[in-house]
């Protein structure tokens, strides 16, 4: 009983690449398995953890509770894709570094993702607003309060207008020593 | 001269993999359709027996590979016929049961592993396990203490009422104790089941090269030795020809201590038999299933005190289930019988305790390991004692502390390591000071009536812990000096998230003078360091972090010597600054610690620019051998630390709660730590240890359960349905003081903090809820309709 394979086309952090897949593969596992881009976590496989989430078409979305073959004609955003194209870190995941908001780091892609996407949306979040961005994804490790630091220490390096906003990262005022690098 | 590092607040090198995507963690490893995947069938059933197994229709599944069971295991490897080890005996277990890697006969829990199935890809893999047909007697099962206790039903035919273990330890006559003391009271606790449950479950790869005759196995493990021993013993291999590496490991808190899982096991079988790399990952309801739990018990208590509160006499007697199996032996039982005394030091204490069997999955530690449990049993006994006096809950416990001028002390009873139970330092007198202040426990009751003014209930609860921290046996380091200059270091022990890349690096830039960003760690890897134990009981900082700080210091004695010789200057007027060794006071005279790793290796060959300056005609006394008798070329140290025994860190936690008058919801309003783990490494990550700690407490306190029902199937073994903490269920922000109390036993006067955010959570929201209540909590975790019915129960 072999199974039909779908000749399809993924577009992921901006490149296109073809793949050969069965039409129930999981699009987190087309990302980990067929693609390489192992970024992407597989915490609980039913959509409760958001370890998993990428961006499609900009829009945060479980990759555990869709097919890749459904994926089709997007453009996805993995934790990959955040980094700048010089390679020094976006400004979540600068602000994660900074404020300690991750220790095993395997949920990190899926709340770096989340937030990007919420950040985008709402670029000056409150306090609230900030611990409801990432509301929905679950962390074992961090015990949350330095993920919401991070939220807002994100909204203020992506902000231009912010004084930090110019600044090289790594060199912000109040930041925890940075020795490294 | 360069900075300190330890005690600062340094950000994390491992975040930057992170952050990019770029982290290892065990299914990243030979990410590709080239791998092949494994899938477990796993008992539908909490107790039966097997009649048969029909894998006829499974080789026709197109893709799969390997279909096992039991009866397979034998001829390929006779050790893989036996039972998994017991893997920590313990005279008292004198009913240890251990499970067959695939059911013998019988399985004892729902989730226990039946089949094993290899195929190219998990899909395939379940597919084929659908098509195995077993046929089942299924057996009354024994789902709960109370049900254990009553032995109706027996799990194990040959262990009578279900008792796997009765130890007891005392200091004295308790009987005569308690029959002495002016006050008695008598409590009965329960606690029920929780879990570690990491966001990255179990997992293992492995690749037989049958070129070099070696195995490689990766596993999410916090202890790559103990597996590689175990893979070892298992395929008849020689340890020599095993390697373990552990890469990132997505969290374990417990749970990944235990080995070998069955998985370990049949996927290096695998991998040799086809040589092809074979991986399993488990799901998330096989972890819920077939990893394990913690935390079970029921507790008797009898105390005995005096007007003060001080205790004369403590009688405990508690049950702990410990599930189907007891590969690990009695840590759990034998924490909380013994770190149940916290700060406090009654006159005589006795504790005997009963692990038993029931239908359920095994139980091994979970972060804090038997120490919530115990915590809850000693200060919800303050608690009463107070109430029954009339008196302070802070004046009670100040009433029964070990005073500073008290330690070492000797509590009297054997610990989890076999040796005796001896703090080795603390203040809790100033603890307890702290902790009042940052609460605000004098301005409390000003607070209730203000809140009740508007309608609101709330209530505040304190508890005191002492967690024995860094247990031996050992750890171990290497140092290794590159002619680059950079610094190699490896330590056995594994991380899962606790920054050891970062905290490591810092001690070694310290000790060796050395920039910190030119000091990279490998943890968990037996091929950089194969003697080593393992990552838990809050002993990584303590244990390898005293070996690395030693084996640096030899690095550092080598490098000297080195240097003095060449710069023809004496030892003592050297120093080691950046990575450059100097004469102090003349930094003209000086030297790259990566030439000194150049001038350490004689060579015959040179194969670059620096080499040359280590060649036969250009160094060396030719009147001497070019290698001393007693010296090794390279510049390295390698150490090892091993202590007399564990240290003692302590904490307090407070907490002000309200409860909901009409959905009895409980919202955690302030939470406070004072905690002390000597001197602190990296204060940013101790903190980061504690807001996880008190996370996975306050989990444990109001939502985590394992709701088994009484056929023993668990009705909750998914996200959707265990309830574990988001951000919205923790409070907005924890205060934390610290105390630093340094320990006497290591070089750097460090104590563990991995497990101390957990510890007492239980114990402080209980007894919050019990004072915003009025009436006494005896049983977590505490759900709103368990607080509605005790409300109801309650009222008049």
């Amino acid at each position: 009983m072999s199974e039909e394979l779908h000749r399809i086309r993924l577009s992921v952090n901006g490149v296109t690449r073809e793949v050969e897949l069965p039409a129930r593969r999981l699009l987190s596992d087309a990302l980990r398995h067929d693609l390489g881009l192992t970024g992407t976590h597989v915490g609980c496989e039913h959509g409760v953890c958001g370890a998993c989430t990428v961006l499609v078409d900009g829009q945060p979305v479980r990759a555990c509770l869709m097919f890749a073959v459904s994926a089709v004609d997007t453009e996805i955003t993995t934790v990959e894709g955040l980094t700048r194209e010089d390679g020094s870190l976006g400004p979540v995941q600068q602000a994660f570094a900074e404020c300690h908001g991750l220790q095993c780091g395997f949920c990190t892609p899926g709340f770096l993702t989340t937030v990007t996407a919420c950040l985008r949306e709402n670029p000056h979040p409150s306090h609230d607003e900030a611990r409801e961005m990432v509301a929905g994804n679950l962390c074992r490790c961090t015990g949350y309060q330095n993920i919401v630091k991070a939220v807002e220490r994100a909204a203020e390096l992506a902000d231009p207008q912010h004084p930090d906003g110019q600044r090289p990262v790594g060199q912000q005022p109040d930041a925890p020593v940075e020795v490294q690098r | 001269m360069t900075t300190k590092l330890m005690g600062q607040k340094v950000q994390r090198t491992e975040d930057q993999r992170f952050l990019r995507g770029q982290g290892r963690y065990v299914d990243d490893v030979h990410a590709d359709p080239s791998t092949l995947h494994a899938a477990v069938l796993r008992s539908p059933h909490a107790h039966a027996r097997i009649l048969d197994i029909d894998m006829s229709d499974v080789l026709d599944v197109e893709g799969v590979h390997v279909v096992w069971t039991y009866e397979d295991l034998g001829p390929l490897s006779p050790e893989m016929a036996e039972p998994l080890p017991l893997l920590i005996p313990h005279p008292d277990l004198t009913q240890g049961r251990t499970q067959y890697a695939l059911a013998r006969d019988e399985v004892n829990y729902v989730g226990e592993a039946v089949a094993f199935v290899v195929a190219e890809d998990r899909y395939i893999a379940e597919d084929a396990l659908d098509k195995i047909k077993v046929t089942w007697e299924v057996l009354p099962a024994v789902v709960g203490i109370e049900a254990s206790r009553a032995a109706e039903h027996l799990v194990h035919d040959d262990v009578p009422g279900n008792v796997g273990a009765r130890s007891e330890q005392n200091t004295g006559d308790v009987a005569a104790a308690l029959a002495r003391a002016p006050h008695r009271l008598h409590l009965e606790l329960d606690i029920e089941r929780s879990a570690c449950t990491p966001l990255e479950g179990r997992g293992t790869v492995a690749r037989w090269d049958a070129d070099t005759n070696r195995l490689q196995v990766w596993t999410s493990t916090q202890t790559s030795t103990g597996v590689r021993a175990a893979v070892a013993v298992k395929l008849g291999l020689d340890l020599g020809q095993v390697d373990v590496i552990t890469p990132d490991v997505g969290g374990g808190f417990g749970v990944k201590v235990m080995h070998p899982w069955p998985e370990e096991l049949l996927v290096p079988l695998a991998a040799r038999l086809l040589g092809r790399t074979v991986k399993f990952t488990e799901d998330r309801r096989e972890h819920f299933i077939s990893s394990a739990h913690e935390r079970g018990q029921v507790q008797h208590i009898d105390v005995g005190f005096d007007d003060d509160g001080r205790i004369i006499g403590l009688d405990v007697m508690f049950w702990h289930d410990h599930g189907a199996y007891t590969p690990y032996g009695l840590i759990v039982p034998i924490i909380t019988s013994t770190q149940l005394l916290g700060p406090y030091k009654p006159e005589v204490y006795r504790v005997v305790f009963e692990s038993i069997y029931t239908n359920t999955v095994i139980v091994t530690p979970y972060r804090g390991a038997g120490r919530p449990q115990g915590c809850f049993a000693m200060e919800r006994t303050m608690d009463k004692i107070a109430a029954y006096l009339g008196k302070d809950r802070t004046e009670v416990r100040a009433a029964n502390f070990i005073q500073p001028d008290e330690f070492p002390f000797d509590q009297g009873l054997i610990f989890q390591d076999g040796r005796e139970l001896e703090y080795d330092s603390g203040d809790y007198p100033a603890s307890l000071v702290k902790l009042k202040k940052l609460i605000g426990w004098e301005e409390f009751p000003a607070l209730r009536e203000k809140m009740a003014a508007e309608g609101r209930t709330v209530g505040i609860g304190l508890a005191c812990y002492v967690e024995g921290t860094g247990v031996g046996p050992y750890e171990g380091a290497h140092v290794h000096i590159e002619t680059s200059g950079k610094v190699k270091v490896a330590t056995g022990l594994t991380t899962q998230g606790q920054g050891h890349a970062t905290v490591f690096a810092q001690l070694v830039a310290d000790e060796l003078g050395v920039r910190f960003e030119d000091v990279e760690v490998v943890t968990g890897d037996t091929r950089r360091m194969p003697y080593a134990v393992g990552t838990f009981a809050s002993r990584a900082a303590v244990m390898s972090g005293s070996a690395i700080h030693l084996a640096a210091k030899r690095a550092k004695e080598k490098a000297l010597r080195i240097a003095a010789d060449a710069l023809e200057v004496d030892e003592a007027d050297l120093e080691i600054v950046d990575g450059v060794v100097q004469v102090k006071g003349s930094p003209g005279t000086r030297m790259d610690l990566g030439t000194v790793a150049v001038l350490s290796n004689p060579l015959r060959y040179a194969f670059d620019e620096a080499s040359k300056a280590a060649t036969q005609f250009a160094v060396g006394d030719p009147g001497k051998p070019p290698v001393a008798e007693d010296d090794e070329p390279g510049l390295e140290g390698k150490d090892f630390y091993s202590p007399q025994r564990a240290t003692f860190a302590s904490g307090m936690h407070a907490a002000i709660v309200e409860t909901d008058p009409d959905t009895a919801e409980v919202t955690i309003l302030k939470y406070a730590v004072v905690h002390d783990c000597g001197h602190l490494i990296n204060p940013m990550i101790v903190e980061g240890q504690i807001h996880g700690g008190v996370a996975q407490g306050i989990g444990g306190a109001l939502y985590e359960r394992m709701a088994y029902d009484p056929s023993g199937q668990l009705l909750n073994a998914s996200f959707m349905d265990f309830l574990m903490p988001y951000v919205t269920e923790i409070p907005d922000g924890i205060d934390i003081d610290h105390l630093e109390t340094p320990s006497p036993l290591n070089p750097l006067g460090i104590k563990g903090a991995g497990e101390a955010g957990v510890i007492p959570v239980s114990a402080v929201v209980a007894a919050a809820i019990e004072d915003a209540e009025g009436f006494p909590i005896t049983a977590m975790p505490i759900s709103p309709s368990d607080l509605h019915t005790l409300r109801q129960e309650h009222t008049p």
